[in-house]
């Protein structure tokens, strides 16, 4: 069934990927083949291969319960957070809190979960910052 | 003799102290990922490469750099196979067979030294056939024109899958997602911007590095994070390691299986879409068949360890030579070091030996430099790499999800870049669970352009003929390969599955 669905998903993305292909602008410099023809070529062994799911599904694989999905939903929410964050914040504040709560996440006691987060930070800073020289983001706090 | 006069420059280029350096410490690291359950040679390179970057690395002492961390993956895999029954990375898994049952019987300081002097002996002589190889084979792509490339660009996708492939669709789907995402941004020959949906940060495309960590690297997390950290997390188990030093005539008594399984290897590798897994299967398969009298295969027969171990890492130094000879990889690995190659600007391929000599051979150079450094680390220090095995995954994922952040925030310093990784930390996690392999989709997103521009080239030169494509008998002939690559294993696959399995639960059940 995950099998079929996917493949339903392909098929619609790959048909998108053509009617946006058939969409781009020609220019005036033009060589035999043109911007779209690869495109739609590719668009084509997309959807015949999705269109094979489709009728011929492999057996389902073994999807986490709601808990394991919103779990990973959470962690990728946190991620994204992180990445807005780390020019607002500074890089110490936000790769601390983002590896605690991962750490939290991958059954660490909370204390725990947050010296790890600490020294992940800690010593990421060390690494990268103070020995290699690479610019990080800095926060307000100039960490 | 033009080849060994070229290697002594290598030499000359890889004996500096940095580059002697990063070898050093690529081959630590290397040993200490593939060692860590979960972390393989491809996750590996991938999350050091944002790191050779933004250290500032020139093209030769990052690729030495990188490719020392890929050797040494192919060292540290066994560790955990041999200690812990959980292969570190999927060529390893053969190594289980015999290794484990070793362990169990106090030999495990014996199969760890024996299979790191197996590994030496393997990439050691894939190297010298890499030297050897890899010119011959840059002989024959001077002749190739945009059509031939066009059909080897989509021999290296047709055979990818490689010949155990459960689903060829879903290869196929793989890299037409890959070439897709390639796609997004300004056409190169034409200059109008395509699948960018007016957002400026497409206008340049998708940074294939961006891809690449967030599909090897993040996708890990999110696995551990589904399984809750639940395997590897048992380290308690005390193994005695016992003496190191393998003894002169155990060598010895495995010498034949060596050699044997590093040809095998070796030829496994170089064979588009075979790669390191392959190579350990056929060795371990084709020596279990020649001197596996006594039946002690599987219940820790020394040469049952040795076999694997040759035959993986002789496959990675065997990949290696369509990926600098060709610029088209055979395995995932070397999909990932093609991506560091063209991130520093440098295109594999014929032309490489001729305009980056330094690139290539110091490369060289510093393979033989490395696999003398990881055997010399590996059969003392291995009590020091079986230490590294416990660190709980809850402290280590973390640990990869910063560093892969950090990475390319120190690229390109831009926060956009960041979401687009975590994007593709979920796509990777979702590609895994519905069994599409992630290579193709990697090699697509490398290769795309490429592709593209020679089939353009190709076309604009026969003014839009494209029986061009087949006009040449080299060009028919890759076409020819390219479709039985990707038929042959709609036809073995399920048999060669089937007894990989079997192979798998037979040792299962020796072991329990």
């Amino acid at each position: 069934m995950s099998d079929r669905i996917f493949g339903s998903i392909g098929l619609a993305l790959a048909i998108f990927f053509i009617w946006q292909a058939t969409l781009i602008q020609e220019s005036f410099i033009q060589d035999a083949v043109g911007p779209k023809t690869f495109p739609i070529i590719i668009g084509t062994v997309m959807g015949l291969a999705s269109l094979y799911f489709v009728l011929k599904p492999d057996p389902d694989p073994v999807w986490p319960n709601a808990a394991g999905l919103i779990e990973i939903g959470l962690a990728a929410l946190v991620m994204f957070a992180y990445a807005q964050a780390l020019p607002e914040f500074g890089f110490g504040i936000s790769t601390a809190i983002a590896a605690a709560y991962l750490a939290w996440r991958l059954e660490s006691p909370p204390v725990q979960a947050i010296i790890a987060g600490v020294l992940i930070s800690g010593g990421l800073y060390l690494i990268f910052r103070v020995i290699l020289g690479l610019s990080l983001a800095r926060g307000p706090l100039g960490f | 003799m033009d080849v060994l006069v070229s290697l002594f420059d290598g030499f000359a280029i890889a004996l500096t102290w940095q580059n002697l350096l990063l070898a050093l410490i690529g081959c630590f690291l290397g040993t200490v990922m593939g060692a860590l359950p979960g972390l393989g040679p491809s996750n590996g390179v991938a999350i050091l490469i944002p790191l050779a970057f933004t250290m500032g690395l020139g093209p030769t002492p990052a690729m030495i750099l990188l490719t020392s961390v890929y050797y040494g993956a192919m060292y540290g895999g066994r560790i955990s196979s041999i200690l812990l029954n959980i292969p570190g990375d999927e060529p390893a898994l053969m190594t289980t067979l015999d290794g484990h049952p070793m362990a169990l019987q106090g030999r495990a300081g014996e199969a760890l030294a024996l299979s790191g002097i197996a590994s030496f002996v393997g990439a050691f002589f894939a190297t010298c056939g890499l030297v050897l190889l890899a010119p011959l084979l840059v002989k024959v792509a001077l002749l190739f024109g945009p059509a031939e490339y066009f059909a080897l660009f989509t021999l290296a996708f047709a055979t990818l899958g490689g010949i155990a492939s459960t689903n060829q669709a879903k290869a196929a789907f793989a890299a037409a997602l890959g070439i897709g995402i390639a796609m997004i941004g300004v056409d190169g020959q034409t200059g109008v911007p395509r699948f960018t949906f007016g957002e400026v940060h497409l206008y340049d495309g998708i940074d294939f590095l961006v891809a690449i960590v967030g599909m090897f690297a993040l996708s890990e997390v999110f696995i551990f994070l589904e399984h809750r950290a639940v395997h590897g997390a048992k380290p308690a188990e005390k193994m005695k390691i016992g003496k190191i030093v393998p003894s002169w005539s155990l060598i010895k008594y495995c010498t034949p299986t060596m050699i044997r399984s590093t040809v095998l290897g070796f030829l496994a590798g170089v064979l588009p879409g075979a790669g390191a897994s392959l190579g350990s299967f056929i060795a371990y398969s084709v020596e279990k068949r020649l001197v596996d009298k006594e039946g002690t295969f599987g219940k820790g027969d020394p040469r049952g360890v040795a076999a694997p171990e040759a035959g993986n890492n002789a496959a990675a130094g065997g990949a290696l030579v369509p990926m600098l000879a060709l610029g088209v990889p055979g395995s995932g690995t070397t999909a990932v070091l093609l991506a560091v190659l063209l991130a520093l600007n440098i295109t594999p391929g014929p032309l490489l030996f001729q305009n980056n000599p330094d690139v290539v051979w110091g490369l060289i150079a510093a393979l033989f430099i490395g696999n003398l450094m990881l055997l010399a680390m590996n059969i003392p220090m291995v009590g020091l790499f079986v230490r590294v095995l416990l660190v709980p995954p809850r402290f280590l994922m973390p640990i990869v999800a910063m560093v892969s952040f950090v990475g390319i925030y120190g690229i390109s310093g831009s926060s956009f870049d960041l979401m687009v990784m975590v994007g593709f930390g979920i796509l990777g996690w979702l590609l895994r669970k519905l069994d599409i392999p992630m290579v193709p989709v990697i090699l697509g997103v490398l290769l795309g352009a490429a592709m593209e521009k020679n089939l353009r080239r190709a076309l604009t030169i026969s003014d839009g003929d494209w029986f061009a494509l087949v006009a040449s008998p080299l060009s028919i002939a890759l076409w020819a390969i390219a479709i039985f690559g990707f038929i042959l294993p709609i036809v073995l696959g399920p048999t060669i599955r089937k007894r990989m399995q079997m192979r798998k639960d037979d040792a299962g059940a020796a072991v329990d």
